[in-house]
């Protein structure tokens, strides 16, 4: 049962992301993101990342195709998306080649694998792992920090002189 | 060799890598690089979830690095939107051979 309900969505997410590379109008394009987004959401949950499937669609989703939809709205181009003639077939091998690196690795590793049952509910211990005792407070507040000056800086660069 | 579990999400993630990093390659409209790109980041934060439940499944690393990676992604995209509209205001145009301002 649930390789079939991995390989649809699996073969939805390639289908989109292809579709994103494809379509011309960069308005689809986005909508074609937004169903990958959503697809890879439900991968997480395969994975029994509840924490993850919902920020997934919080961030990715809520706030990020969004921010790509006004930039498509707010700019416009003539040449929608047109692949960049010769280097075509550079990037398909390029691309090809490290696909199969990949693949060829992917497949002749041995994952050492312990016999723990994955967790059912990853809120609680991944919060704790987060801020908790000997887990990753410092580099939440380095991310926090980060986010910050990020949000500074592009309002910085946007801003009319 | 070839388990099923870990493995067939390994390749899933690889495959969109990949088909990412040929979008980043070809693509002339930068709004669809930065597509391609949470393409390539999406790609790489489902192995590491994948990860996470196969190879760590208490500890939870994996889905710790990825939600630092969610956060890393929502500042690239918002740096580079700004950026993109700046160049848009100067240039007029969205095509990533327009975006030569550095070139010396």
């Amino acid at each position: 049962m649930l390789e079939i309900v991995f390989a649809l969505l699996s073969v939805i997410a390639v289908a989109s992301a292809i579709a994103v590379i494809v379509v011309r109008d960069i308005f689809r394009a986005a909508l074609c993101l937004i169903i990958l987004f959503m697809t890879v959401a439900g991968i997480y949950l395969l994975l029994h990342a509840d924490f993850l499937a919902i920020v997934q669609i919080l961030v990715y989703v809520g706030a990020i195709s969004i921010l790509i939809i006004v930039a498509t709205m707010l700019t416009r181009d003539a040449r929608q998306g047109q692949p960049l003639g010769n280097l075509k077939y550079a990037a398909v091998a390029v691309s090809a080649l490290l696909l199969a690196a990949i693949v060829f690795g992917i497949i002749n590793t041995v994952f050492v694998m312990p016999d723990n049952a994955p967790l059912q509910e990853t809120i609680k211990p991944l919060g704790m792992a987060l801020f908790g005792d000997s887990g990753y407070l410092l580099t939440v507040e380095i991310a926090a920090v980060m986010l910050l000056s990020a949000i500074l800086g592009a309002i910085a660069v946007i801003r009319e002189k | 060799m070839f388990s099923a579990g870990l493995d067939q999400y390994l390749i899933l993630s690889a495959v969109l890598f990949c088909i990412g990093l040929f979008g980043v390659l070809t693509q002339r409209n930068v709004i669809k690089i930065i597509m391609c790109l949470e393409i390539m980041l999406n790609a790489v934060n489902i192995s590491l979830i994948a990860f996470s439940q196969y190879v760590t499944p208490v500890a939870l690393t994996g889905q710790i690095f990825a939600i630092f990676v969610m956060v890393v992604a929502a500042a690239e995209v918002a740096v580079g939107i700004a950026i993109i509209f700046t160049v848009y205001r100067d240039r007029e145009s969205v095509d990533i051979e327009n975006f030569n301002i550095l070139k010396w």
